[in-house]
């Protein structure tokens, strides 16, 4: 009972160190907790079936934000890793009887290739280049889909796969625990060595290799990644819907994926999953104006952008904290020294 | 069918042309990816298809309404939306694709997604060899390559060409050179939407207008521009028609070949790509930093 007692006090000590004294740590964790209590609260299909889609598209839109963020190797083609993770994952269910567990991993798999694939022409492309490049890639394997309609089932995608679990509740938890694992597997890569050599040729190149490290490993590792992560939304995503179409392939849905990730504040993580867990139901919510729907979400997006241009998360996380200018470490706004060096913050 | 093939492909390769001629103007001039640049010419169609339908306007004049009118468009958009973000290249290129978004909409609201078209400029075909070429076809040839000529023009014999061309190689040994380059990208954001609306214009009468015909020429144009290298108008033209060929070629001679034509396309493009990075007449850009 005394090692018990001594734990719980450990971890309240922690938590009270580490979390509590920066508002936005304790944003992530009220996220994380609202996330899993919430089928407590209420089961409504409709409400978990947004938060299902939305959490897919989050560690779609964060993997968006691994590759062009970090390593600023702007990917206009992200669908492309989304559909082919949809489509193998659906074409092995449906042909080779493997279940979810086994099939979204291979789908994933297939996504990599398909990264390394686009990716090793593409290091040859800079910039503006690369991005109109890559938007090419999901367009070709359209064409290809609509081509060969008995094996994809053209127009009408691959449809009747198995169920992600038996019930919304299962489907729910299985999403929504990937998601905060993959994303914060995601924020750890990012925040590693590698995460830190991404984020060094996105801002020069040259030097980085100056430096003595070979670029182009990096830039491969990040378009793998990148297509391990998107390819396992693709194949929850298959999965959820019970639907592969073409759908997962189109521009609008790479172009999607982008403003997600700008509107959310690119290379932060959680940026995009933030911008995915705002943008998707406030969508949704304006299906009360079907009409209305598309334009007043471009409205949105342009009005939030000509007041914060680097996005809304890290807009809002400059309010509420301030860097030390001293030490860089972060400190909440209302405070007028730091925390750790006692330097004045103003 | 040989005819056909080129007739289509040379028509197709116009329009590509006078896009891509558009987009790579404000991409050197600003550095700006303009995503709607397709928007403003689907904008144009359905001003045609308005003036024409409701109005009663002879098509002629209606062209050059649209024209000035989708100009006029694309000012207030670019002084709305993007030159207060332009320092942020991200932000930028989703404020375009917002904007696109939203003319998208507009259009769909105003004039359903029914597919509508437009009476021809001229009636009539003409026959070469037993294929009928209609005078429509001819004329769309004839006017975008006189605007092409006129673009050139402009660009090559001008003061203001000259402004827009040095913005383009340096923008701030430019503006040290006393031009004034938030004026200079306001001007080639006038000439480069106003390109967009003449190729809409010059196209309608063959094509069906419908809200989301912005689409394909967007991915087309950025095709041609790539694989022409960006920011060489040359480059552009040439790839136009090369993108313009293939694409018609693959409809006429393959089965099913109206799915793969956006693919064959830009396939081509990769393919150029893999041997030449920076394009057919693109000069290999020193890193910016």
């Amino acid at each position: 009972m005394g090692m018990f007692g001594f734990y719980v006090r450990k971890l309240y000590t922690v938590f009270k160190a580490e979390v509590l004294v920066l508002p936005s740590r304790v944003v992530v964790f009220l996220f994380f907790l609202v996330l899993l209590l919430l089928p407590v609260v209420t089961q409504d299909p409709y409400l978990l079936r947004i938060l299902i889609l939305a959490s897919i598209f989050a560690i779609l839109a964060a993997s968006w934000d691994l590759l062009s963020g970090f390593t600023g190797q702007l990917n206009f083609g992200h669908a492309l890793f989304f559909g082919v993770g949809a489509y193998s994952s659906a074409l092995l269910n449906l042909h080779v009887h493997i279940p979810p567990w086994g099939s979204i991993p291979s789908g994933a798999l297939a996504a990599v290739l398909a990264g390394l694939i686009i990716g090793i022409p593409c290091l040859r492309l800079k910039g503006t280049y690369l991005a109109l490049t890559t938007l090419a890639f999901p367009i070709i394997l359209m064409g290809v889909v609509f081509a060969i309609p008995n094996i994809t089932g053209g127009e009408l995608g691959v449809s009747g796969l198995d169920r992600l679990s038996g019930s919304r509740l299962t489907d729910y938890y299985v999403t929504v625990v990937l998601m905060l694992g993959l994303c914060t597997i995601m924020w750890k890569i990012t925040d590693s060595n590698t995460g830190i050599i991404f984020h060094a040729i996105r801002e020069d190149e040259v030097a980085v290799r100056t430096a003595g490290i070979n670029t182009t490993r990096y830039k491969l590792l990040a378009f793998s990644l990148s297509g391990f992560f998107a390819g396992i939304s693709g194949g929850l995503y298959a999965h959820f819907m019970r639907i592969a179409g073409p759908s997962t392939l189109e521009v609008s849905m790479s172009f999607t994926v982008v403003i997600w990730a700008i509107f959310g504040g690119i290379v932060t993580i959680y940026g995009p999953v933030g911008a995915v867990f705002i943008l998707f139901p406030l969508l949704e919510f304006f299906r009360f104006w079907p009409e209305f729907r598309m334009l007043m979400f471009a409205l949105v997006i342009l009005l939030i952008l000509l007041y914060m241009p680097n996005g809304l998360l890290p807009w809002v996380r400059d309010k509420i904290e301030k860097e030390c200018p001293r030490c860089k470490i972060r400190n909440v706004a209302t405070r007028k020294t730091c925390r750790v060096c006692t330097a004045s913050l103003d | 069918m040989i005819l056909d093939i080129i007739t289509s492909g040379l028509i197709n390769g116009s329009v590509y042309a006078l896009l891509a001629i558009g987009f790579s103007l404000i991409f050197g001039a600003a550095r700006i990816v303009n995503l709607a640049h397709t928007a403003f010419y689907m904008v144009a169609s359905y001003c045609i298809y308005y003036a024409t339908h409701k109005l009663g306007v002879h098509p002629f004049l209606a062209m050059l309404v649209a024209i000035l009118l989708v100009t006029l468009i694309g000012l207030i958009c670019y002084k709305l939306f993007i030159d207060p973000i332009r320092e942020h290249e991200a932000a930028v290129l989703i404020a375009t694709i917002a904007v696109a978004m939203a003319m998208q909409e507009i259009m769909l609201l105003i004039f359903t997604g029914d597919f509508l078209s437009v009476p021809s400029l001229a009636k009539g075909y003409l026959n070469i060899l037993g294929v009928k070429i209609a005078y429509q076809q001819l004329l769309t040839f004839g006017a975008a390559l006189l605007i092409l000529a006129g673009v050139w023009a402009v660009l090559m014999k001008t003061r203001l060409g000259l402004a827009v061309r040095s913005t383009a190689q340096d923008r701030e040994v430019a503006n040290l050179m006393g031009m004034n380059e938030s004026r200079v990208a306001m001007v080639t954001m006038g000439i480069s939407v106003g390109l967009a609306a003449f190729a809409g214009a010059v196209v309608v009468p063959l094509s069906v207008v419908n809200p989301h015909m912005w689409m394909h020429p967007l991915i087309m144009m950025m095709a041609v521009v790539v694989l022409g290298g960006l920011g060489s108008l040359k480059g552009s033209f040439v790839g136009a028609y090369i993108l313009g060929l293939a694409e018609s070629l693959v409809v006429f001679l393959i089965p099913m070949g109206a799915f793969l034509k956006g693919s064959v396309a830009l396939s081509i493009m990769i393919l150029v790509l893999l041997i030449r990075p920076e394009g057919l007449f693109g000069v290999a850009f020193e890193e910016e930093r």
